[in-house]
C-alpha cells in the first residue's frame, strides 16, 4: 500500500509538472517579437511571468560536448534558442568538444571574456571541477547542468535530469503493468547504455528497486554504447537468448532505433518496451499505437534551457518569481516523467530528433 | 611460385586451428546455454551479425595481403550510410528520376560509390601521394567521420518509409535466412575466386609479398595499390547498405572501431600483417570466433568488459600459434 502511494505521488507530480509545461505554453505570450520556434525545434515556449521581464543586459557563456548524439545536439540547440528569446541576453557559445584538454580551455576563455553566468555541460564533472572553480573564484556564477561537479564550491546551482528516477518511472510502470497483467515470474530484459558510466548505474538501480516494491526482479540486462548499431546488436542476441520475454527496457531512445529495429526483424510480439530520455521518434512510435514500444521515460534536454534562464536571473540578481525566494535556488533535479500513448501529444514538441 | 602458394592455401590445415576453436566455443555454447544457442534463429542470428564486418574484412583481407592497412573503414562506412540516408538521396529516384521505387536503389548506388569514392582517394594518396598507408588511412578515418557528422548534423537518419525495400534485405527471408546474409556469402565467394583464380590476386600476392619483385616481374605495383584500397572502399560502401537495412538508419556512429574488428579477424585467419599471405576464408573464420564469442556472453548474460579480455587473448594467442606453424614449416 505504501509504495503505491508512493507511486501514486511520483506519477501525479510528473502530470502536474507536465500539465504546468503545457499551461504555461499556452499562455505564453512572450516574448511577443520574437517569433516562436518552428515546430521541430525542441525549445520550450518561454513562461509568462514576472522572471521575464527585459532586465539589464547580460552575457552568457555556453560550453557542452560536441553532439554526437541526439541528446547532446538537442542541448546545444535548446540553449540557443531560449537564449535567442530574451533581448537582454548575449549568448556566447563556446566550440563543441570531446575532448577534456579542450574544453578546460575553452572555459578559460570565457573566464577571461568576464561573461555575466557561465552554463556549463562538462565532459566529466571531475575533471572540470578545477575550472569550474577558477570560474566561481573570478566571481561568475557557474550554472552547473546535469553532469554534477563533486565539489560544491565550484557551481551556484546545479540543473539536471534524474538518472535513478528514471529507471524508477521504467520500473513502475513495468512493475504495475505485469502486476495488472497478474503475469508471475516475468522475464524482464534491459538494454542498458554505456556501462561504466554512473549514470547508467544509476538508472539500473532505480529500475531494480522500483521492480523490488512488486516483487520482480530483472532477469537479463546488457549493455550497448547508445549508438543505433550497439543497441540493435544487443537487442538480436537478447532476443535469442530469451524465448519468451514480458517487458524490455531500453535505456536510451537514440540507441532504441536499433532495438526496435531488431525486434521488428525477429517478428516478436509477445511482450511490451519501455525507452528512455524521450526522442521524438519514440514518441511517434508510441502514438502510432501498433509498436512494441508502449511508453518512454523522460530524461529531457529541455533542461538546457531552464539552465540559460537561470543563468539570466542570476545574472541579473533576480530570484524565481513563482517562488518566494529572493535567489534562484541552489538545485533543481526535474522529474523523469512518464511518456504514454496517452499523453505523448502534449510531450511531443518536447522531444528531441535523435 | 605465387600460384602454387595459393593453391597450397586452400588446403584445409592451414584452417585446422580456427574450425577447432569454433567448435570448441560451440561446445562451451551447448554446455551451458543448450536451450538458445543450436536454435536455427540463433545460427541466422550469428551469421546476420557477422554480416556487416565480414563484408569488410573481405575488403580488409585484400588489403593486408597487399601489404597495406586500412584504418578507415568503419569511417567509410559511416559516411556511405549517412551519404545514401540524406533527404537528398532518399527522395533522388522519386523526385529527380521520377521512377516510382528506385529510392531504394538510388540509396545503394550512392553507397557503394560513396564507399569506392573514398577508398579511391585512401589509394591515390598511398600509391601516387607516396603516404604511409597508416597515416592516409588515419586521416580518412578522421576527416570521413567528421564529414558524416556534418552531412547528418550529429543525428541519427531514419530510411525513408517509401523506401522501406531496402530494410526488407533484413527481414525479408530466403529459406529462413535473410537476404543480407546471402549477400554477405557472395561477397565472401566473389572475394574468394578474385583473389585465388584471378591475375589481380595473384598480383596482390606478388605486390604484398616483395614489391620490388613484382615491379620487375612488369606489375604497376602503384596502380594495383590504389585498386585495393578502392577494393576495400567498395565493400565499405556495401556493408553500409547492410548496415541501413539492419538498423533502419544511417548515422555517423554506425561501423565504431570496426577497423580493430577487422584487422583482428584479418589476423586470427592467418594473415601476415607484412602482407605476401592470408586467405579469405581464415579471415572470415577469425571474425566468426569473434562473433560466437559475443554471441555466447550474451547469451550467458555475461559482462561486456569480460568479452573484451577474452578477446585480447585469442588474438595473442592465435599470433602465437601462427608463429610456431610458421617455424615448423621453414626450418
Amino acid at each position: 500500500m505504501k509504495e503505491n502511494v508512493a507511486r501514486r505521488g511520483f506519477l501525479v507530480g510528473g502530470a502536474v509538472l507536465g500539465a504546468g509545461a503545457l499551461v504555461s505554453a499556452c499562455t505564453s505570450n512572450e516574448p511577443a517579437a520574437q517569433p516562436q520556434p518552428a515546430q521541430n525545434t525542441t525549445a520550450p515556449a518561454a513562461a509568462a511571468t514576472g522572471n521575464d521581464q527585459p532586465g539589464q543586459k547580460v552575457v552568457i557563456g555556453f560550453s557542452a560536448p560536441a553532439a554526437d548524439h541526439g541528446w547532446i545536439a538537442a542541448i546545444a540547440k535548446n540553449a540557443e534558442a531560449t537564449a535567442k528569446q530574451y533581448p537582454d541576453i548575449e549568448f556566447k557559445p563556446v566550440e563543441p568538444t570531446n575532448d577534456i584538454n579542450a574544453q578546460i580551455s575553452a572555459v578559460e576563455s570565457l573566464i577571461q571574456a568576464k561573461v555575466a553566468a557561465l552554463v556549463l555541460l562538462p565532459n566529466d564533472g571531475q575533471q572540470l571541477n578545477q575550472v569550474a572553480l577558477q570560474a566561481t573564484a573570478a566571481g561568475i556564477p557557474v550554472i552547473n547542468l546535469d553532469r554534477i561537479f563533486p565539489d560544491k564550491l565550484a557551481y551556484r546551482t546545479w540543473i539536471g535530469g534524474d538518472n535513478y528516477g528514471m529507471g524508477v518511472a521504467a520500473g513502475h510502470y513495468v512493475g504495475k503493468k505485469l502486476k495488472d497483467k497478474g503475469v508471475t515470474n516475468p522475464v524482464i530484459v534491459e538494454i542498458q547504455g554505456i556501462a561504466t558510466l554512473p549514470l547508467t548505474q544509476d538508472r539500473s538501480k532505480g529500475f531494480e528497486d522500483a521492480l523490488k516494491t512488486y516483487g520482480f526482479s530483472v532477469t537479463a540486462k546488457q549493455d550497448a554504447k547508445f549508438t543505433v548499431e550497439t543497441g540493435n546488436q544487443v537487442a538480436t542476441s537478447l532476443l535469442q537468448a530469451h524465448k519468451k520475454i514480458d517487458a524490455l527496457w531500453n535505456h536510451d531512445d537514440d540507441q532504441g532505433v536499433g532495438v526496435l529495429a531488431a525486434i521488428k526483424e525477429s517478428g516478436r510480439k509477445e511482450f511490451f518496451m519501455v525507452g528512455g530520455a524521450g526522442s521524438a521518434n519514440a514518441m511517434r512510435e508510441i502514438q502510432s499505437g501498433g509498436s512494441v514500444l508502449e511508453a518512454t521515460v523522460t530524461y529531457s534536454p529541455t533542461m538546457a534551457s531552464s539552465a540559460i534562464k537561470l543563468a539570466r536571473l542570476i545574472a541579473q540578481g533576480k530570484g524565481m518569481s513563482d517562488l518566494v525566494e529572493n535567489q534562484v535556488p541552489q538545485s533543481i533535479t526535474l522529474a523523469s516523467e512518464t511518456i504514454t500513448k496517452d499523453n505523448v501529444e502534449k510531450y511531443l514538441p518536447l522531444g528531441f530528433e535523435s | 611460385m605465387n600460384a602454387r602458394r595459393v593453391f597450397a592455401d586452400l588446403g584445409q590445415a592451414r584452417h585446422l586451428g580456427l574450425v577447432v576453436a569454433i567448435v570448441l566455443l560451440a561446445v562451451v555454447g551447448l554446455v551451458t546455454v543448450p536451450d538458445s544457442f543450436a536454435t536455427t534463429s540463433n545460427l541466422v542470428s550469428i551469421l546476420s551479425l557477422a554480416a556487416t564486418i565480414g563484408v569488410i574484412t573481405v575488403g580488409a583481407t585484400f588489403v593486408i595481403i597487399g601489404g597495406g592497412i586500412d584504418l578507415s573503414v568503419g569511417a567509410i562506412m559511416a559516411l556511405a550510410s549517412v551519404w545514401a540516408t540524406t533527404l537528398a538521396t532518399q527522395t533522388f529516384g522519386q523526385d529527380v528520376l521520377e521512377l516510382e521505387g528506385s529510392g531504394p536503389v538510388v540509396m545503394v548506388i550512392c553507397a557503394v560509390l560513396v564507399g569506392t569514392g573514398a577508398g579511391l582517394v585512401n589509394g591515390l594518396l598511398i600509391s601516387y601521394g607516396r603516404l604511409v598507408p597508416f597515416i592516409a588511412t588515419l586521416a580518412m578515418l578522421v576527416a570521413a567521420r567528421g564529414l558524416a557528422q556534418r552531412m547528418s548534423d550529429r543525428k541519427t537518419q531514419l530510411v525513408h518509409p517509401d523506401n522501406s525495400a531496402l530494410v526488407e534485405l533484413s527481414t525479408t527471408r530466403l529459406l529462413g535466412i535473410p537476404l543480407l546474409v546471402y549477400i554477405f556469402a557472395l561477397v565472401v565467394a566473389v572475394g574468394w575466386v578474385v583473389l585465388n583464380r584471378t591475375t589481380f590476386g595473384r598480383r596482390t600476392y606478388a605486390v604484398g609479398g616483395n614489391p620490388e619483385a613484382a615491379r620487375l616481374a612488369g606489375i604497376n605495383v602503384r596502380r594495383h595499390t590504389m585498386l585495393l584500397y578502392a577494393l576495400s572502399g567498395l565493400c565499405c560502401g556495401i556493408a553500409a547498405v547492410l548496415i541501413m537495412a539492419r538498423t533502419t538508419t544511417g548515422s555517423s556512429t554506425h561501423g565504431d572501431l570496426y577497423e580493430l574488428d577487422a584487422i583482428a579477424a584479418v589476423i586470427i585467419g592467418g594473415t601476415l600483417l607484412t602482407g605476401g599471405r592470408g586467405t579469405i576464408i581464415g579471415s572470415i573464420l577469425g571474425l566468426l570466433i569473434f562473433t560466437l564469442i559475443t554471441n555466447l556472453f550474451i547469451l550467458n548474460g555475461l559482462n561486456t568488459s569480460d568479452q573484451l579480455i577474452a578477446k585480447g587473448l585469442i588474438i595473442v594467442i592465435a599470433v602465437l600459434l601462427q608463429r610456431r606453424n610458421l617455424k615448423e614449416r621453414s626450418p
